[in-house]
């Protein structure tokens, strides 16, 4: 068998998610007709008709909100952002109506939305279309924060989001929408807020999430060479952290690498290394380490957009300083 | 081109005189038509907007002896809009979605007014639990998609509903769903972009939702002449294929008149109205504004076409209805609002054990 696609295993989340439900419905720019930039939505519209798979105006902040109201009596949508960037314009909508309604709501309304899209740093897409906007989003309460990495547990995944009675901002990367893998047969979900135990090691725990997941497991390779045993871990949810995966990882190699793609200052590295700071903080036998995106804009020149994302050979030096040096 | 800005502002002042061009607008307004009532229907409207007045004074009275607090916006003037838009609507049926103003709104959808004191109050018994205050009121029951504190945010959220009512009727075949909703928001939020957005929405997939605008001349102290280029907020209904209507908005039988044909088209599946009703607040924008930059006269001209007293001249003036009959709902109305007060102060905190409760769906 060939295999699945990731932006096909996406579809086909979707796909049998709506033919499950019918209160679950797609809406964004060129969703319907279009198929969807990436082409996650292709046939849908003609499948479920155009008021289940909305092709929207351009018009962010208004159809994010309408989602929200759509949720809020009864109806489930899916909002595509044609590139997660774009949500910049419904930073309002996802964190005051979807994050932050239910709560100050006191409970009237429960928000059953998910926030999906194409994201990550890509190949010389400029600053704009290179955004990683779940380190934007950490803060805001309410909201469940995924990525998937692999075509099997993003169809897994978006199935469970698809279900959960919470906003779920679920994050794509543009460079692995074209991963393929056998997929599970049958109808199966994933937890989402179980991390993803990739492999399993002795000496350094690596956490990670979406596309460096794989550039992880390309270090990976080259240390096991070296006798250097990672134990890899796909945080799966960056929101909230599945602390009790990581901290059994801690307690069995006492030292932590966070590989991430977002920039350093205020990522979610700084944040998930000040947690096992707070919980782990007697298992360390090392500082832990961040590898990060620099903290510019995405740069358009090749060179320089390498140089501004982590790279494999960069993972390899800071696990084996750690295990060799302990530093 | 300063010139140009310049000569502008100079025919403003002149032309409108000291009452101001929403003053003149109101006065040479020719309204459309206005609702028949019997005499129960005029006495629930009455009754309607003389709690909403009365319930907001005493908002002011809590607030100034600290018992409530942030920013709190009273409605006063404005009534004619909630009660003569609402009281068209069916009540837990259609849906109703407000601003920070909101406390009347969620009276006239029928919120209890012992929920919305003790919300003010911060009370569990609160229709948000105490966790939203007076911005945030919130009712599923009452179908109050809620009160909005950010300028603009309510507007797409009441499209979702309006676009769940028709989703309801043909992707889900369910036959009866012709729910409308309103959505209420004032002359300053006309400038941003969501309200254009989702005009254009509302009429391109003939959504069923009425726009409300509560064009009560200032955003704080914005003057609206001085914000928009085209004050006539009606008239860019046009621009959207959409139908629009200018109202007198302290006349509740001219808006009960608007809002029902606005009612008729949406449930038709004739799709949006944007209702633009001419009103004004007879307070500051909220309970911390010191006023200070509304002319006397303009105040004046408004508080002598109060809403209210405009009702009761013509249900009196038109045999339905005695002056005692008025004043009795008054006595009805000063006792409920009392009511609700005591009821807020001796209503129990939040259990602070239950400060994270509310977050996620389970809880
Ligand atoms: C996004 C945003 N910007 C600014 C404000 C501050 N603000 C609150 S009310 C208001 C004026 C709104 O005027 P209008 O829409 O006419 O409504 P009114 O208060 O007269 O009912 C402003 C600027 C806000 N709440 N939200
Ligand atoms: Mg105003």
């Amino acid at each position: 068998m060939a295999g699945t696609l990731l932006f096909n295993a996406l579809r086909e989340a979707i796909d049998e998610e709506m033919a499950l439900d019918p209160h679950v419905c797609v809406m964004g720019e060129d969703v319907g007709h279009y198929g969807g930039s990436y082409k996650v939505t292709k046939d849908l519209c003609e499948k479920y008709g155009e008021l289940r798979v909305l092709d929207t105006p351009i018009a962010e902040n208004s159809f994010t909100g309408m989602a929200v109201g759509a949720a809020m009596t009864g109806l489930r949508p899916i909002v595509e952002g044609m590139n997660m960037g774009f949500l910049l314009l419904a930073f309002n909508q996802i964190s005051n109506n979807m994050g932050m309604l239910r709560y100050t709501s006191g409970g009237n309304y429960t928000i059953p939305t998910v926030v999906r899209g194409p994201g990550g740093v890509g190949r010389q897409l400029g600053a704009e279309h290179s955004q990683r906007l779940e380190a934007y989003f950490h803060a805001v309460p309410g909201i469940k924060i995924v990525a998937c990495s692999t075509p099997t547990n993003a169809k897994g995944l978006m199935k469970a989001a698809i279900r959960d009675n919470n906003p779920v901002l679920f994050f794509e990367h543009v460079l692995l929408y074209n991963l393929t893998e056998e997929l599970p047969e049958g109808d199966y979900i994933c937890a989402l807020d179980q991390a993803d135990l990739v492999k399993e090691g002795t000496d350094v725990t690596i956490l990670t999430y979406s596309r460096m997941r794989h550039h992880c497991l390309k270090a990976v390779e080259q240390l096991e060479a070296d006798g250097i045993s990672v134990e890899l871990i796909d945080l799966i949810s960056l929101k909230p952290f599945d602390m009790e995966t990581i901290a059994r990882s801690i307690r069995k190699t006492h030292k932590v690498i966070v590989v991430e793609e977002c920039m350093k200052t205020g990522g979610i590295g700084a944040e998930l290394i000040a947690l096992i700071t707070e919980q782990c903080f007697d298992e360390l036998d090392a500082r832990p380490v961040r590898l990060s995106s620099q903290d510019i804009p995405t740069p358009y020149n090749g060179n320089l957009e390498n140089l501004t994302i982590i790279q494999p050979h960069q993972i390899v030096e800071a696990a084996q300083t750690i295990v060799r040096e302990g530093l | 081109m300063g010139q140009d800005i310049a000569m502008e502002t100079e025919r403003t002042a002149v032309g409108t005189g000291l009452t101001g061009a929403h003053a003149e607008r109101l006065s040479g307004l020719v309204t459309a038509s206005r609702a028949q009532v019997d005499r129960d229907t005029g006495l629930a409207l009455y009754r309607d907007m003389t709690l909403g007045r009365r319930f907001e004074d005493k908002c002011a009275e809590m607030y100034y002896r600290g018992k409530m607090f942030g920013f709190v916006h009273l409605y006063n003037g404005q009534e004619a809009v909630s009660t003569g838009v609402i009281g068209a609507m069916k009540r837990q049926h259609d849906w109703f979605c407000s601003t920070y103003r909101d406390h009347v709104h969620a009276l006239s959808a029928g919120v209890p007014a012992r929920e919305v004191m003790s919300e003010l109050f911060g009370k569990e018994t609160g229709c948000s639990k105490g966790r939203g205050g007076s911005m945030h009121l919130f009712s599923k029951e009452h179908h109050l998609l809620g009160g909005y504190a950010f300028i603009g945010e309510g507007i797409p959220v009441a499209l979702g509903a309006a676009f769940t009512s028709r989703y309801k009727r043909e992707a889900l075949g369910e036959a009866d769903s012709d729910s409308v909703t309103a959505a209420f928001f004032g002359d300053g939020t006309c400038n941003i972009g969501q309200f254009y957005e989702c005009l254009n929405m509302a009429q391109l997939w003939k959504l069923p939702i009425i726009f409300v605008v509560e064009n009560n001349k200032w955003a704080i102290g914005m003057d609206h002449n001085r914000a928009t280029s085209d004050p006539e907020i009606w008239r860019k209904a046009a621009s959207f294929g959409m139908a629009g209507e200018e109202v007198d908005g302290m006349d509740v039988l001219a808006v009960r008149a608007a809002a029902e044909r606005a009612v008729a088209r949406a449930r038709a599946g004739e799709g949006p109205t944007l209702l633009e009703c001419l009103t004004y607040r007879f307070r500051g924008h909220s309970l911390a504004d010191p006023d200070e930059l509304r002319a006397e006269e303009e105040k004046q001209f408004w508080a002598q076409r109060d809403p209210l007293k405009a009702l009761e001249r013509d249900l009196v003036s038109a045999g339905l209805v005695s002056s005692e009959d008025l004043r009795a709902i008054e006595k009805e109305i000063d006792a409920e609002v009392q009511d609700c007060v005591d009821f807020a102060l001796s209503a129990p905190e939040p259990d602070s054990s239950e400060l994270t409760r509310y977050i996620w769906a389970e809880d």
